[in-house]
């Protein structure tokens, strides 16, 4: 096991180099030069050569791209253009947020969509679960901006049973996140729904299955006992694999319901072309991405010892 | 090839989920590609009424802030998403089974090569990728930057299966058949192998269609997108304003229910594709 992890973290060192290679090359290369979008339209050309001088601007390409991996290795991720602040503070500040709204809302989601899958299988092909399937695939079909706009005008702006945006540290907050927490978890059934039902329906095919049920056991028991056990790699991976996206958070609920997370801070980085923050996110992004498959992986090898040797 | 277009036109024949959706996604077509000569909605830049009428027997869908017809203007998002659609399809298939076709036949450095690029790319959160593309680009914000953003990072999932499918494929009798009788590595490649991976990338082609469409709602949504032209993610974002201000719907209504309907016959046809060519099935 002990290996197989560490080959699987070795596996992943060209990995970030290459995002690292690719943020790198975009952001400096393809970006532009930031000296003017600081120095503002009335710098002159001295100024300007100063500037350039002092961020290291004018080093070749290698040797920036060294400066960018050392500040990286520091978890220096520079200030943002935009508030001056530290990026790495702001994401410090940004990540409660974040999470109060993420955290609720990943494993509601999960419980939920896990209950409506076995459902569906437990009455597979009847109308319940017909009518669950053609739920998913319509959920499935309208976007995200749908389910937060119409949900946001429906109940908070004409019903009012929640607050319209907002949020607050804390127990006072719940309120706040009540509304984008169930937009969250409505917005990721269908797909949920449909993926864990397919998994469900495959496991059943097996001939455990034909045996527990031949020697009497009810369906309910034999989902519930033998089938979810047996299906919960495939689903433990398929959670794990959506860690990540509780840091970045939903960029656009958190927008709408103005929650001072990682998300609302992206967009507002990318209306204002603030590029270091984008720069660190995505980097923090695709770090705990390869985080994400490793711990799946293992997770993988722990319950499937096959996987371990191969 | 031909085997392949008799299974899916079977299958399309029989179920008739399937052939909605073939009949929905060919009206968009029609209706894009009529908007794109100016017959259909001509009129989507300029006021023909009253600011914020409501649907009418003349506009059936409404007016909006500047009394243009909310009809033309979904039209017009339709050719949007449809320019999308094909466009970043056309780079992402060809780019990725090129790429895969190559890695899975020739292992070694190459494929190693290919599985880093793709491993890169795929580990980099896709709309923050998506944004900042759209933002560094040199082709500005616009219709052009997103598709090439979006062709440029959705090959990923068509490299990987047909990467895989080839690996497969190349230890089969009919490979080592023609490779005995002096077949070059591209008459291998392109003659006899990309055939049999072809179910697998139309598959993919199908779902890299539908999630340009949704990306782009959500890239025009932010500003970074399609510019001074009717997209739906455009309309959206007029539409959010004036919903909550003056309970004005019809905007929204029409741009989120065009998109709906698109994406819906899009799921609807990838499963039907997918059942048809499966060959576990048949």
């Amino acid at each position: 096991m002990l290996s197989f992890l560490s080959r699987r973290v070795l596996h992943a060192i060209p990995t970030l180099l290459g995002i690292t290679l690719l943020l790198f090359v975009l952001f400096h290369w393809v970006g532009g030069n930031p000296v003017y979008r600081l120095l503002g339209k009335n710098a002159n050309a001295v100024e300007i050569a100063r500037m350039t001088h002092q961020l290291g601007l004018d080093k070749p390409f290698w040797n920036q791209y060294w400066d960018y991996l050392r500040d990286l290795s520091h978890g220096s991720f520079g200030r943002s253009w935009e508030t001056k602040q530290r990026v790495s503070e702001m994401i410090l500040d940004g990540l409660g947020p974040s999470l109060s709204l993420a955290i609720p809302a990943f494993i509601l989601s999960a419980l939920i969509s896990l209950a409506m899958a076995l459902t569906a299988a437990l009455y597979r092909d009847r109308w319940l679960d017909r009518l669950l399937v053609v739920l998913s695939v319509c959920g499935m079909s309208l976007s995200v901006l749908t389910f937060i706009i119409a949900a946001q005008y429906l109940f908070a702006f004409r019903a009012g049973w929640f607050p319209i945006s907002g949020w607050e540290p804390g127990l006072t907050g719940v309120p706040f996140l009540a509304l984008p927490i169930l937009i969250w978890v409505a917005a990721s059934l269908g797909a949920s729904v449909r993926f864990y039902r397919a998994v469900f329906l495959e496991e059943m095919r097996r001939e455990y299955v034909v045996t527990a049920r031949a020697k009497g056991l009810s369906w309910p028991r034999v989902l519930v006992h033998h089938v979810l056990p047996n299906a919960m790699i495939p689903i433990l991976t398929q959670l794990v694999m959506e860690l990540p996206m509780l840091f970045t958070g939903s960029l656009l609920l958190e927008n709408f319901f103005g929650i001072p997370g990682l998300g609302n801070m992206s967009v507002n980085a990318i209306n204002a072309s603030d590029l270091p923050v984008i720069k660190a996110m995505t980097f923090i992004g695709s770090v705990l991405y390869i985080a994400a498959n490793i711990v799946g992986d293992a997770l993988y090898a722990w319950f499937d010892p096959r996987v371990r040797v191969s | 090839m031909r085997d392949l277009w008799n299974k899916i036109r079977r299958r399309f024949g029989r179920d008739k989920l399937a052939l909605f959706s073939v009949t929905v996604i060919s009206i968009y077509i029609v209706a894009g590609l009529l908007a794109l000569i100016g017959i259909l909605a001509p009129h989507y830049a300029q006021s023909v009424g009253e600011a914020y009428a409501p649907p009418s027997w003349v506009h059936p869908l409404g007016l909006d802030v500047l009394g243009r017809s909310i009809w033309d203007r979904v039209v017009q998002g339709a050719r949007v998403a449809l320019i999308v659609g094909f466009v970043s399809t056309f780079i992402a298939i060809p780019f990725g089974t090129v790429l895969g076709l190559i890695a899975g036949y020739f292992r070694g450095v190459v494929d190693a090569f290919v599985v880093w690029l793709y491993s890169t790319l795929d580990s980099v959160p896709t709309i923050l990728l998506l944004l900042t593309l759209a933002l560094v680009l040199p082709t500005g914000k616009g219709l052009a930057t997103v598709c090439i953003a979006l062709g440029v990072t959705s090959w990923v999932s068509t490299c990987r299966v047909v990467r895989g499918e080839v690996i497969r494929q190349k230890e089969f009798d009919y490979v080592r058949a023609a490779r005995s009788l002096g077949a070059t590595d591209s008459r291998i490649l392109f003659v006899h192998v990309l055939p049999n991976a072809l179910h697998l990338i139309l598959v993919q082609a199908s779902l890299v269609f539908v999630y340009s469409i949704k990306s782009e709602i959500i890239l025009s949504y932010l500003g970074v997108g399609v510019q001074n032209f009717p997209s739906w993610g455009v309309m959206i974002d007029d539409a959010r304003l004036e919903l909550v201000g003056r309970g004005v719907w019809w905007q929204f209504a029409a741009a989120t229910g065009a998109l709906f309907i698109l994406v819906l016959a899009f799921n609807l046809f990838n499963d039907a594709l997918r059942d048809a060519l499966d060959p576990n099935q048949s």
